[in-house]
């Protein structure tokens, strides 16, 4: 589990977070939601460490992250995996030494036992027979599968996608959802998505929330979202003509 | 202010590229490939350079020290400090923060706007130590031998120019070449290359390691990383000839 409490952050005079509190429950696909620019990559940031809050604290379960030195951060990083808005695979390493890394960098495992793994975390993502192929050999939907099977790679506790399928057409955008709502389900993970694309959150999201203008403004699962008459929330999920007029029949 | 500010990240960036990294043998790995990347990759560059400025000072040399009075020896004693003071350490150094530095910022600012460095630092890992570490160790440890490949190549294109170019008899080169040889110039010249060495990869390393933006905020660091460090690089060079050189 994962929980924020009262979370600030602003730039000069922008305040981009404004006491953010919300608890992510671990085994569930918990989504963050809302516009560009709406404070959602910042608050995914604070929330692994990237960025440094102004006030507030992170727990990853008993432990207050915001209260650690950096040492003590690194030792709760290495329980983390995070998905890449842009798959942030290393360009200058093969898909095989990409998921490796963490194993080499990380584990005293020898390179039999690392291979077993980085085979059984590409097989898992259903990337088979492109270990040798370099990042920019691989499509949009292929990295970010890679980057998934680079995540898991040391069975993370906590799993952190930040706008998983972006660039990705809606079909491979499903296909990824399902892989990551699977992988948490299978690993008991908590995760935390960040997105703004209502077909992942109606697909996948077991519990969202919504940030607007840098304050969580509502609290509810994907089946509750259709029905909310929070109007911020509503402008959003409904912002075209055609899915007000599907709300209104 | 904001250059205090920038001295003082920098200094925090050093300090955290010298702690204690994850693993020595993945830094061991590492810097084998920057000294590929940062020093066997320079030498076309430093050889093709350091030989026909050789032959350059050479022609030149005798050009103005045209006079029967003074021996001809002088120019090869001429050229062999020229080379061995200056030109193979400061102006290989400089030639070399064209090449390393505007190579290293660009590969660390392509990775921070990828945000492959923030999959580092997620994983728990000291990006700054598995990053910058190995070049300034390739660097300080290769660019020395950088430094006496161009001495070397240097008297020979000089040699060359005797030969070929009949500037002066190829045995009065010879002579002035070893007249009067101080050993301690060597020591002088690659102390000083080890110090440039260090400028020029964290320098580089900082400026591509803060890049915020895109494409142009690269290549901006990348220009910025060649004129800093060849800036610092002859504050440095006027500081420890000073220093060496009483």
């Amino acid at each position: 589990m994962i929980s924020v409490k009262g979370l600030y952050k602003s730039y000069n005079d922008n305040h981009v977070l404004n006491d953010v509190s919300v608890t992510f429950e671990q085994g569930k696909c918990n989504m963050i939601i809302g516009r560009s620019g709406s404070g959602k990559t910042v608050l995914l940031k604070s929330i692994v460490g990237l960025v440094k809050v102004d006030q507030g604290e992170i727990w990853y379960d008993d432990k207050n992250f915001t209260q650690m030195n950096e040492r003590e951060q690194q030792s709760i990083r290495k329980k983390m995996g995070m998905l890449f808005q842009g798959a942030a695979l290393f360009d200058s390493l093969t898909v095989e030494e990409n998921v490796m890394f963490p194993l080499d960098m990380l584990t005293e495992q020898g390179r039999a036992e690392k291979l077993d793994r980085v085979n059984f975390c590409l097989e898992r993502v259903k990337v088979t027979s492109s270990n040798k192929l370099f990042p920019s050999e691989l499509s949009g939907g292929m990295k970010k599968r890679i980057a998934i099977a680079r995540a898991i790679a040391l069975n993370p506790q906590y799993l952190l996608c930040d706008e998983p399928n972006s660039g990705l057409d809606p079909e491979t955008g499903i296909v990824i959802d399902n892989l990551i709502k699977e992988l948490t389900q299978e690993f008991d993970m908590t995760t935390i998505i960040n997105s703004h694309d209502m077909n992942s959150v109606l697909e996948i999201g077991d519990n969202v929330v919504f940030i607007y203008k840098g304050c969580k403004c509502w609290e509810g699962s994907g089946s509750e979202i259709l029905k909310t008459d929070n109007e911020a929330l509503n402008n959003f999920v409904f912002a075209t003509n055609m899915a007000r007029q599907i709300k209104r029949t | 202010m904001k250059i205090l500010h920038h001295i003082g990240s920098y200094f925090l960036l050093i300090k955290r590229s010298l702690s204690r990294p994850e693993k020595a043998s993945i830094i061991y790995r590492q810097t084998l490939k920057e000294i590929e990347k940062v020093g066997i990759d320079s030498f076309p560059i430093v050889v093709i350079v350091s030989l026909f400025v050789g032959a350059v000072i050479t022609i030149q040399s005798n050009y103005n020290i045209e006079n029967p009075i003074l021996p001809k020896y002088l120019v090869g004693l001429t050229v062999r400090d020229s080379l061995l003071l200056e030109f193979s350490s400061t102006m290989v150094a400089l030639i070399l923060a064209g090449k390393v530095g505007s190579s290293i910022a660009s590969e660390l600012g392509m990775m921070r706007v990828t945000e492959q460095i923030d999959a580092l630092e997620v994983m728990g890992i000291n990006s700054a130590a598995y990053l910058i570490l190995p070049k300034m160790i390739a660097a300080a440890f290769f660019f020395p031998i950088l430094g006496l490949l161009s001495m070397i190549v240097g008297i020979i294109g000089g040699y060359l120019a005797c030969i070929l170019g009949n500037v002066i008899p190829p045995a009065d080169y010879i002579y002035g070449i070893q007249y009067a040889f101080k050993p301690y110039y060597i020591t002088y010249a690659l102390t000083k290359v080890v110090f440039y060495a260090i400028i020029i990869t964290s320098i580089a390393s900082y400026l591509g390691y803060n890049v915020e933006g895109g494409a142009i905020e690269v290549g901006k660091a990348s220009t910025k990383a060649v004129v800093q460090s060849s800036i610092l690089i002859l504050m440095i060079n006027l500081v420890l000839t000073r220093l060496i050189l009483q």
